[in-house]
């Protein structure tokens, strides 16, 4: 299953990579793969941004613009300000998302 | 029932009596730890139903800290989870016939990934609960087996310079943590990758669903009293002729957007969840037009408008619990579709009081 093309964030920049191969671990759609000794970009519409691969690089070579793909949490952060986030319900009304 | 006292790790705990889901005790190096069974009870079974279907899932918690299952020992793998009880249990379960340490983080009640995506299954709190339990007397390993999908929110290099522990990202499910580790900590491409299968999707139908009829009654309320409106006031007939194929719709509306749309999700033509919500839409009110055959063409024209839009805006909701949607993809999804949102209840208001103006012969 896909989303919209072309629009993740997902960047990899090549000469900081060091090939350890933690992305690919880590990345719960195989957005990656090795090529030689360094991780390139295979499957750039499988990447949803959760941010996995960005945080456990060591090497700094992974940029995404981590956020929650959640059209209710984008909704209520244009409405209310902030962040987009899970909080939506903020505990109220009992109907939180996750 | 006889009280337990524990020397267990300051801070393990906030409360020393036997959690109801624990079932004894173990020594470890560091004291008493509680121990749990890996067979779910119909209860923990029941909790799960719950979770699934009510806001039970909201404080569905057990209390963060170290856990035993089995007669783990030094040497003995250390998974770690989130406290929602249901993400627990699911972890304990899979682990069943093993002796192994559960470290449970204070995730607020929330699942890893979910968790992972706040920060609170985060580096932050892994080294804290590390530290309040003492692993590192506790065990010889110094390797500490997490969920893959709680990598959103830990980075393993910190973790490791911060208490010498190396982080092992295990399987996506638990269900798979016993292979993993009987082949030497290695994930299959399969363990690593979140699918999404009909049947994931079906367990999400009712959480999507509930909340939504929670909402109805405000919809048929507005529906019942624009179509009962007469110059003499409230008519309770016209309300319901006019009313009862609009509140129909609203309910089709609701089961094409937050049920058909999730089932059917792989199967329906583009890739947009606002498309593929007003594509079930269009189909739904279709096929219940026929129920309704005489229809009034202005009323035809807020029921094409409103309800495949409506099923739309419902079916985008769903982005929010998939495991694919991407925020920058949401981002673009919603620049096109709230003005189109917008403009059609605009226009579905407006034809509705043409409507009303004619019935009532005003002009």
């Amino acid at each position: 299953m896909k989303y919209l093309s072309k629009v993740a964030s997902l960047k990899l920049n090549a000469q900081k990579c060091v090939g350890c191969g933690m992305c690919l671990e880590v990345c719960p759609h195989n957005v990656l793969r090795m090529e030689g000794r360094k991780a390139v970009i295979a499957d750039l519409d499988g990447c949803m941004e959760c941010g996995a691969c960005m945080t456990n690089c060591a090497f700094g070579a992974i940029t995404v613009n981590k956020g929650v793909g959640c059209a209710a949490a984008i909704i209520n952060s244009i409405l209310y300000g902030g962040e987009p986030s899970c909080d939506c319900s903020g505990g109220k009304n009992g109907d939180s998302c996750c | 029932m006889p009280e337990i006292k524990l020397t267990i790790a300051p801070g393990t705990f906030k409360a020393l009596e036997k959690p109801p889901y624990a079932a004894g005790t173990v020594q470890s190096a560091t004291g008493k730890v509680w121990q749990v069974p890996a067979e779910l009870t119909t209860a923990d079974k029941f909790g799960i139903f719950r979770c699934r279907t009510s806001s039970f899932r909201d404080n569905y918690k057990v209390e963060p800290g170290l856990y035993a299952i089995g007669q783990p020992g030094g040497a003995s793998d250390i998974i770690v989870t989130a406290n929602y009880k249901y993400s627990f249990d699911v972890v304990r379960h899979a682990l069943k016939g093993m002796s192994a340490w559960i470290l449970v983080l204070d995730t607020k009640g929330i699942n890893v990934w979910c968790a992972a995506g706040k920060g609170t299954f985060g580096t932050a709190e892994l080294i804290k609960r590390m530290s309040l339990v003492h692993l590192e007397k506790l065990s010889e390993r110094k390797t500490i087996i997490l969920p893959q999908l709680g990598a959103v929110g830990v980075s393993a290099h910190e973790v490791r310079k911060a208490t010498g522990f190396r982080v092992v990202y295990g399987p996506v499910h638990a269900k798979d943590l016993k292979a993993f580790i009987s082949a030497g900590y290695k994930a299959t491409k399969e363990m690593r990758t979140m699918e999404f299968t009909i049947t994931n999707r079906m367990a999400l139908v009712p959480m999507e669903v509930i909340p939504m009829l929670k909402k109805y009654p405000f919809f048929a309320l507005i529906a019942l009293l624009a179509f009962g409106l007469e110059p003499s006031g409230i008519l309770f007939k016209s309300a319901l002729g006019g009313g009862l194929p609009f509140l129909a719709f609203g309910l089709g509306s609701i089961f094409t957007g937050a049920a058909l749309t999730p089932a059917l999700l792989p199967f329906i033509p583009a890739r947009s969840f606002a498309a593929k919500g007003w594509i079930m839409g269009v189909v739904g009110t279709g096929l219940l037009m026929s129920v309704f055959p005489h229809f009034n063409p202005i009323l035809l024209g807020i029921t094409l408008l409103f309800f495949p839009m409506a099923s739309s805006y419902i079916a985008l909701q769903f982005t929010g619990s998939t495991t694919f949607t991407g925020m920058s993809g949401v981002n673009k999804e919603l620049k096109t579709s709230i003005p189109i949102y917008l403009v059609s209840v605009a226009v579905s208001v407006l034809l509705l009081i043409v409507y009303k103006i004619i019935e009532w012969r005003i002009l």
